[in-house]
């Protein structure tokens, strides 16, 4: 497809490469919109990072994003975006988790993931086995909940308020004037999920 | 540093309220003074800072044994909010990332659209992107150049890169009639043409004014004996360091390393761009600082042959499924009329998929990790600041140091809080 994005030659033999270093670790490869991006099994992340470090040159980890999809059995996906600065080359790691199952830290691979993974952690409460401080780290001190989580809501649970009687902040429920608004732009005949007002007498009309 | 100090005894309460120095230890001679490690906190209300970070230091004398930085007083929510916005709704929300260089942040993210849109934008859309984007590096870094000879006692300098970040920001007042929420580049191209006498007048500055101002005040700074001192072989960091921490933009290539995503991984016009890279040598603050230096000069010269070569036509891409039409075709067609309606109501639709796009940011790699699931509103929006991971290696870059250089790295990290904690 055409764009003007960075442009990221493809990396020749790369599906070949992966598969006889990751061996059944690996178990998705896709390469889609100019990006190559692996599924690999959780618990061998360690080895599968030192493995894709050493032997296929990915020496920087860039960023590492979690992603909600509420609706699968193991909802989290951890997404890791390795950068080869020899091989001019990007590759997107990923696994999947839900609340409860850690996933293995790569901090002792990387240093810079600690506070990669505290973001994770704070963000959607992944747990990340083997992270030496996994602290909340955007978050307010004494926060609670996971805010990018898809059921944690917007305007949130709580607002703070610096409360001249008591003379210190106070944490209340949050109480808006005017109700979040979200709009429903879809087109009715696109996108539209739902009966659409007065669709309901035709229905009425043919009981 | 002369603001006030909380001061915390290790070992012991009862030197609890002591002063520093510490009570004799009763077995020691005269004069002797027994010093533990004390904690101080440095921040989040403190001009060295660069805004609002809070550091707690562990010191033993004036030397720092570990620091713990702490992010996110300034954290807004930025992803969770593009979430619940239109993919063009989302855009402005780059801008108040990191507001010393806001273009360079709505770069990233219109080139991921595009990506996922695969929309390609026509040649004169591309050259005012790039050099809009080269003057917001410039404008960046003396911000930044400023504000880190301030750091280390400098007064001077600053004042007179601040007059040229002023010019920068007329510019882009000129252009898109804001001087620093721009909201300039649009997915497809950039909102609109900028008018003749706004190129003669940044080719002028870049040729005259640029220049001469810049290098007058570097001149006071660059071979200053004090800010040497206070800067060359501070927090050196080499080159397996920089990789491992994830450092990028001026950080990676002050430790020797030639990566440039402007050179490597060409975006935009940049692949017309004749322009060097520059490099450091030691990896210490005076090398991120002379790289930053460096890169003005070339920045300037891609702005030159951006003007130079700049061809005649539409600025933004004329799919009108994507970029709104203009007011005054509005005004005689219907057809007009409504995808103007539609793309400010409903908005695009992106397809299904995920791209992570990363820039060479004024400050290093600015990555936007966008997943779409077909909708009009971005499913994840994940933004890679640059400064997040080189904050993190605070603790590596600083240990070993003293109190006072503290302030020489942060502003060698080249820090913006609003995109370290979006």
């Amino acid at each position: 497809m055409a764009h003007n994005a960075p442009l990221i030659a493809p990396r020749a033999g790369i599906a070949a490469d992966l598969k006889s270093v990751l061996g059944v670790d690996l178990l998705d490869h896709v390469f889609a919109v100019d990006e190559d991006s692996i599924t690999v099994k959780r618990d061998a992340l360690g080895g599968v990072m030192v493995a894709l470090r050493d032997r296929l040159e990915y020496q920087q980890l860039m960023e590492i994003a979690g992603v909600d999809y509420l609706d699968r059995a193991e909802r989290f996906e951890v997404v890791y975006h390795l950068l080869s600065v020899t091989k001019n080359h990007r590759l997107r790691v990923r696994v999947t988790t839900d609340e409860a199952t850690p996933v293995p830290t790569v901090v002792n691979i990387w240093p810079v993931a600690g506070w990669l993974e505290r973001e994770v952690f704070d963000m959607y409460g992944v747990l990340f086995a083997g992270n030496p401080d996994l602290r909340r780290i955007l978050t307010d001190y004494g926060f609670e909940g996971h805010p990018q989580r898809k059921d944690f809501p917007l305007t949130g649970y709580v607002e703070l308020r610096y409360s001249e009687e008591e003379k210190r902040v106070v944490q209340e429920p949050v109480r808006l004037q005017q109700d979040f608004r979200s709009f429903d732009f879809m087109s009715p005949w696109e996108g539209a999920d739902y009966v659409l007002p007065g669709d309901e007498k035709a229905e009425g009309d043919k009981a | 540093m002369t603001e006030t100090v909380t001061v915390k005894h290790h070992g012991s309460d009862m030197f609890e309220g002591y002063p520093i120095d510490g009570p004799l230890d009763p077995g020691s001679t005269a004069g002797d003074l027994s010093v533990s490690n004390y904690t101080i906190n440095f921040g989040p209300q403190h001009p060295a800072a660069h805004g609002v970070l809070r550091m707690v230091l562990e010191l033993d004398g004036e030397i720092i044994e570990r620091v713990d930085p702490h992010v996110g007083l300034l954290h807004r929510g930025t992803e969770k909010l593009i979430e619940h916005k239109t993919y063009l709704q989302a855009l402005p929300y780059f801008d108040r990332l990191d507001y010393c260089s806001p273009l360079g942040m709505e770069h990233s993210y219109v080139l991921a659209v595009e990506k996922l849109l695969g929309l390609e934008v026509p040649e004169r859309g591309q050259y005012l992107r790039v050099m809009f984007a080269e003057l917001t590096r410039i404008c960046n870094h003396m911000l930044n150049i400023g504000a880190h000879v301030m750091d280390v006692g400098a007064m001077t300098p600053n004042l007179w890169v601040f007059e040229l970040r002023e010019d920068c920001l007329n510019f882009f007042e000129r252009a898109s009639g804001a001087r620093m929420h721009s909201a300039y580049f649009r997915p497809g191209g950039v909102h609109q043409d900028v008018p003749e006498k706004l190129l003669v007048d940044i080719a002028d500055w870049v040729d005259t004014r640029l220049p001469k101002l810049f290098g007058d005040a570097m001149s006071l700074v660059i071979d200053n004996r004090i800010f040497k001192q206070r800067n060359v072989d501070i927090s050196t960091v080499s080159k397996e360091d920089a990789l491992a921490w994830g450092f990028s933009g001026p950080m990676i290539r002050g430790s020797g390393i030639a990566w440039d995503l402007r050179k490597s991984q060409p975006y935009d016009a940049y692949a017309k761009m004749d322009f060097d890279i520059p490099v450091g040598t030691r990896g210490d603050c005076y090398d991120r600082f002379m790289v930053r230096v460096q890169e003005v000069y070339q920045s300037a010269r891609i702005i030159k042959q951006c003007i130079n070569e700049m061809p005649s036509g539409p600025v933004a891409s004329t799919d009108r499924k994507v970029v709104p039409p203009k007011r005054g075709e509005m005004k005689q067609s219907m057809e007009s009329l409504i995808h103007h309606f539609k793309l400010y109501t409903e908005g695009f639709h992106v397809p299904a998929g995920e791209v992570y796009v990363a820039t060479e940011s004024p400050k290093g790699e600015f990555g936007v990790y966008l997943v779409s699931d077909g909708s009009n509103k971005p499913y994840r929006c994940k933004i890679r600041p640059t400064a997040f991971s080189h904050l993190q290696a605070m603790d590596m870059m600083s240990k070993g140091h003293m109190l006072a250089d503290t302030t020489a790295i942060i502003g060698a990290i080249d820090v913006v809080f609003g995109e370290c904690d979006r």
